[in-house]
């Protein structure tokens, strides 16, 4: 069957050809192509685009996205332990649905009257993650933990006006990558020496390291490799003895147990709020924060929208708007902070769904639940022969598993696991070529004790 | 029975108003929302209280203050709130310009939340996401042919983000060459989107903003004057956010080309040029597409978005890693890129999205995007001949010229009359379910207001959009009194801004508010 030509689009109300015609009488032209007058004939595409025959039909277009869609098997299918960064937590339905409501999903820009909802619940999840940070200035989200770490530590350059960041030796390389971009030309960054045994930082070093050149000392809290960085609090006092900032990468989802940084010398917060009751979506779940003391030295810095509560002229009436505005590059261009776009609102205000369905209880009952199932992961893995785990000390979710005594390749293991109905960790071998044939492991709340265990003789079968 | 009047416009409206407390105030305490799975007692056994082993400084004994709430509670409070929201679902949303504020199809959504998307861990082996690894594919071969580009990456995570990329790569590119001391200028022009100058600045930068001619152009004489040995790239957008096109953009283009700089495509402005032009024909080095805009995925209130940078064959060595690779049997992630800028952010992009945009592209083909500009454009130049005919509104520059697919608009001479601003004009504009903004910083046209149509609109919808405009121009001669107290009928009301840039008095969160009320 040929469809009629000429198409009547469903998304294009106005392709109706005799409605095409009456536009076109109302403006004057005889054709679209008069509208197109300032184009040079030189630069026009001659030609028809070379793309696929549509699907027209939406039944045939579900039909077409769903066969190659039908190509993944997804973490709901098989038993993954994935994470570095990117979380298999469970997402609870009320989440899904406000972040699919329309008014949310298709709106943008909207200003503080017509768009209401999405200032106060802007608003709300700032001050839900502040309880959760113990800080009165959190940003609307930028982009992503990345973005946030970057910003965070040329915030820490323009207050201090020093021209180098410490950075701990067990970031991630990608968090790195991207931090190292983004600062540049603006601050050199250093790695800090890591203990081989228990994964913190040498403090020797990092005292040798410092100096009146130091904006930032940045680590994060749990590591990329998992383990809880307990010297926190001798971090941030010697960077205070040198007059740098401490900047802390946290998990969000970790401080039901876990202290927040500002109560052991933290002074800009930052990390990334996917762990938040946001799906995976394949690295597309990503939103950033970043948090400060209510200072306007701090605050004056950022680059992002900050969302502030005001009054109304109608009594007992909130409103809501932009704190600080003139600091961005909306209002200044190059002459604001940074830049500021597009970034992960959606995200925001579902992470403050997530924040409200937890409360108090479940931000602690989730947190020390994620470090007992990790905890017993470790101690059963550990029991396994040719296995070892890497680093000592307190895990949150995360940890590294040694392969090297087994012969095999983290490689090779994570093929048998496949084989087997399991994702197994991130491949840590190129990214931390020292460490061997090591992986990295996540547990969270979603795994329960015969998973684990499930796990557990898998590796023991397939490490034999 | 009596006949109801027939409708006329602008329409009666009144935005919900459900007069909501902030979350807080809704704290029952004990409530719970969701509950979390209970630690077996057999996990309990072997590992005991892991929490206590924290030291001191590390352990959380104060639990969050976070609000307390039943489920319901929290769902009705967000529901209320997403009432007190309009977007695309609901309203004209022509008055955003610049964003392409276009109709997101629904299939697309509901296709993405599968959780053959929604729950796909980025480092699943590459045998277990082919289906997403081949859209990804298959987008960036649209993109080229769209653009006419040689490779894409779809990492950057929005328009701004892409900016930033394309500009690591220009940096890239001179620091390859041994020209990057040298070349520490950015020319951008003043109606290119105000990223554009920011993002340069980040990356080290001086800018260089070249203003229009009388005529609105950019000003070819003025972009000579600013090109030197200095000059590392022209970052530019076309049509520009007057919805001018400038058709000068080749001598542009060669004109930076001449003193070794590079030239880079904004196309947040694409969407009445989709198979007219392409950007590669025009000479570009680099672009990019803002794939919330032109293809269609929702903006969720600012995001997730997704961006798409575009580059020619000689600066594809420089994109961000991984790319997408196909062997002609499977799709595969290439990380061995020694010469990429790396990351822009985590993982391979916002992959939700690329998949909307490709839905999107697949259910309209080549005519289809074609359409998709020729109606933008036509119900540009209509919206156009429609507003001119408005009281105390104009259309600043080329005169008597068509424009692509946005306007931007002055209520000068309405302001001038009457003493309201175009600021004013979207409060009330509100009162009849419709959103409006003015336009980017600086304000070069005065009270200004850019509306861009896009073709999700109808004749009708156009109609009623420059009903209310009218109405609330009318009032401004009338009785004006009525737009400086606006809004009337929108959830909220006139707020007061003072605290908003006084340290002493600014809450960004309510722990602040509670300290700093008096």
């Amino acid at each position: 069957m040929s469809y009629k030509k000429p198409i009547v689009y469903p998304y294009i109300p106005n392709s109706i050809p005799a409605k095409k015609e009456e536009m076109l009488r109302e403006v004057g032209a005889k054709s679209v192509e008069e509208l197109y007058a300032d184009i040079p004939e030189s630069i026009r595409f001659k030609g028809k685009l070379n793309l696929p025959e549509p699907l027209l039909a939406e039944a045939e277009l579900v039909r077409h996205i769903e066969d190659l869609l039908g190509k993944n098997t997804s973490t709901r299918e098989r038993l993954s332990f994935l994470g570095a960064g990117c979380w298999q937590h469970y997402v609870p339905a009320v989440c899904d649905e406000i972040n699919s409501r329309g008014e949310f999903l298709t709106a943008y820009a909207g200003e503080p009257y017509e768009d209401k909802g999405r200032f106060q619940a802007l608003f709300e999840y700032e001050s839900m993650m502040g309880e959760l940070l113990n800080m009165d200035v959190v940003n609307v989200p930028n982009y992503d933990g990345f973005q946030a770490a970057g910003t965070a530590l040329l915030m820490a350059g323009r207050i201090t006006g020093r021209t180098e960041v410490l950075i701990c030796g067990t970031l991630g390389s990608d968090k790195l990558s991207k931090v190292r971009d983004y600062i540049h030309p603006h601050l050199e960054s250093i790695l800090l020496k890591y203990s081989p045994d228990s994964g913190l930082i040498d403090l020797n070093d990092l005292k040798a390291k410092i100096s009146a050149n130091t904006a930032a000392v940045f680590f994060e809290n749990p590591s990329y490799l998992g383990f809880v960085e307990t010297q926190a609090a001798e971090i941030a006092k010697i960077a205070h003895q040198n007059e740098a900032l401490c900047v802390v990468y946290v998990d969000p989802i970790s401080l039901g147990v876990l202290n927040p940084p500002v109560e052991y010398g933290g002074d800009i917060v930052c990390g990334d709020i996917q762990s938040l009751g946001i799906h995976m979506w394949f690295g597309g779940g990503h939103g950033g924060f970043i948090a400060t003391r209510d200072d306007p030295v701090f605050v004056l810095e950022f680059p992002s929208r900050l969302f502030g509560i005001s009054s109304t002229i109608v009594e007992g009436e909130y409103g809501f708007g932009d704190v600080a505005y003139e600091r961005t590059s909306f209002a200044l261009r190059e002459e604001g902070k940074e830049w500021v776009g597009t970034a992960s609102a959606l995200w925001g205000i579902t992470a403050g769904v997530y924040l409200a369905l937890m409360g108090p209880q479940g931000m602690v009952e989730i947190g020390e639940s994620i470090m007992q199932r990790t905890a017993y992961a470790i101690q059963k893995i550990s029991e396994v022969p040719g296995l070892n785990v890497q680093f000592n000390g307190v895990h949150f979710k995360e940890f590294v598993i040694d392969f090297s005594e087994s012969g095999q390749t983290v490689a090779s293991i994570n093929k048998k696991l496949l084989v087997r109905g399991i994702f197994g960790g991130k491949d840590l071998s190129i990214e931390f070529p020292d460490l061997g044939q090591c992986a990295l492991y996540a547990v969270t709340e979603i795994h329960s004790q015969s998973d684990i265990d499930r796990l557990v003789a898998t590796l023991k079968e397939v490490v034999k | 029975m009596k006949a109801v009047a027939p409708k006329s416009l602008p329409r009666r409206f009144h935005q919900a108003s459900w007069d909501e407390p902030v979350i807080f105030e809704l704290s029952q305490p004990g409530a719970r929302g969701v509950l979390v799975p209970q630690v077996e007692p057999g996990i309990v056994h072997e590992v005991g209280e892991i929490a206590a082993t924290l030291p001191e400084p590390l352990h959380r004994k104060i639990p969050p203050a976070l609000p307390e709430m039943s489920q319901v509670h929290v769902l009705r409070h967000y529901a209320r709130l997403s009432q007190e929201n309009l977007g695309v679902d609901l309203n004209i949303d022509i008055g955003q310009g610049t964003c392409t504020m276009k109709y997101s199809p629904k299939v697309n959504d509901q296709l993405a939340r599968s959780h053959k998307l929604a729950d796909l861990h980025p480092l699943q082996d590459e045998s277990t996401v082919q289906g997403i690894l081949e859209v990804m594919w298959r987008l960036e071969q649209f993109l080229k042919e769209i653009s006419g580009m040689d490779r894409f990456s779809l990492q950057p995570g929005a328009g701004s983000a892409a900016i930033y990329a394309n500009m690591a790569m220009v940096r890239a590119y001179h620091e390859s060459r041994g020209e990057s001391d040298q070349r520490d200028q950015v020319i951008t022009t003043i109606f290119s989107h105000p990223s554009n100058a920011a993002c340069a600045k980040v990356g080290g930068y001086e800018i260089i903003t070249v203003y229009p001619d009388s005529d609105g152009y950019p000003d070819l004489a003025a972009l000579q004057a600013a090109i030197s040995e200095r000059t590392a790239a022209l970052f530019i957008t076309n049509p520009e956010d007057t919805g001018i096109f400038n058709p000068h953009i080749e001598q542009f283009v060669t004109a930076v080309h001449d003193a070794g700089g590079l030239c880079v495509y904004d196309q947040a402005n694409a969407n009445g040029i989709l198979g007219i032009i392409r950007a590669r024909d025009v000479g570009f080095d680099l672009c990019h597409f803002n794939l919330h805009k032109t293809f269609s995925t929702p903006h969720g209130c600012g995001g997730p978005a997704a961006g798409a940078s575009g580059v020619t064959a000689a600066l594809a060595a420089f994109l961000p890693k991984p790319t997408v690779e196909f062997d002609g049997k499977k799709y595969f992630l290439d990380f061995d890129r020694p010469q990429s800028i790396g990351k822009i952010r985590p993982w391979y992009g916002v992959a939700q999205n690329i998949l909307k945009a490709y839905a999107w592209i697949m259910s309209l083909g080549a005519d289809g995007l074609r359409e998709v500009a020729e109606i933008a454009v036509l119900n540009n130049n209509y919206l156009l001949k429609k507003m001119l005919e408005v009281r105390g509104v104009s259309a600043p520059y080329a005169k008597g010229k068509r424009r692509i697919e946005q306007v931007r608009y002055s209520w000068q001479q309405l302001t001038s009359e009457t003493g309201v601003h175009s600021e004013e004009i979207g409060y009330r504009a509100a009162d009849f379910g419709t959103h409006y903004w003015t336009s980017h910083h600086p304000y070069i046209v005065t009270e200004p207001m850019t509306l861009e149509p896009t073709e999700s609109y109808s004749q009708a919808d156009l109609d009623e959009y420059v009903a209310i405009l009218k109405h609330i121009a009318d009032e401004a001669y009338n009785c004006p009194e009525t737009i400086h107290t606006a809004p009337h009928n929108s959830t909220g009301h006139k707020i007061n801004q003072e605290p908003y840039d006084d340290p002493e008095e600014w809450a960004i969160t309510w722990r602040a508010y509670k300290r700093k009320v008096k």
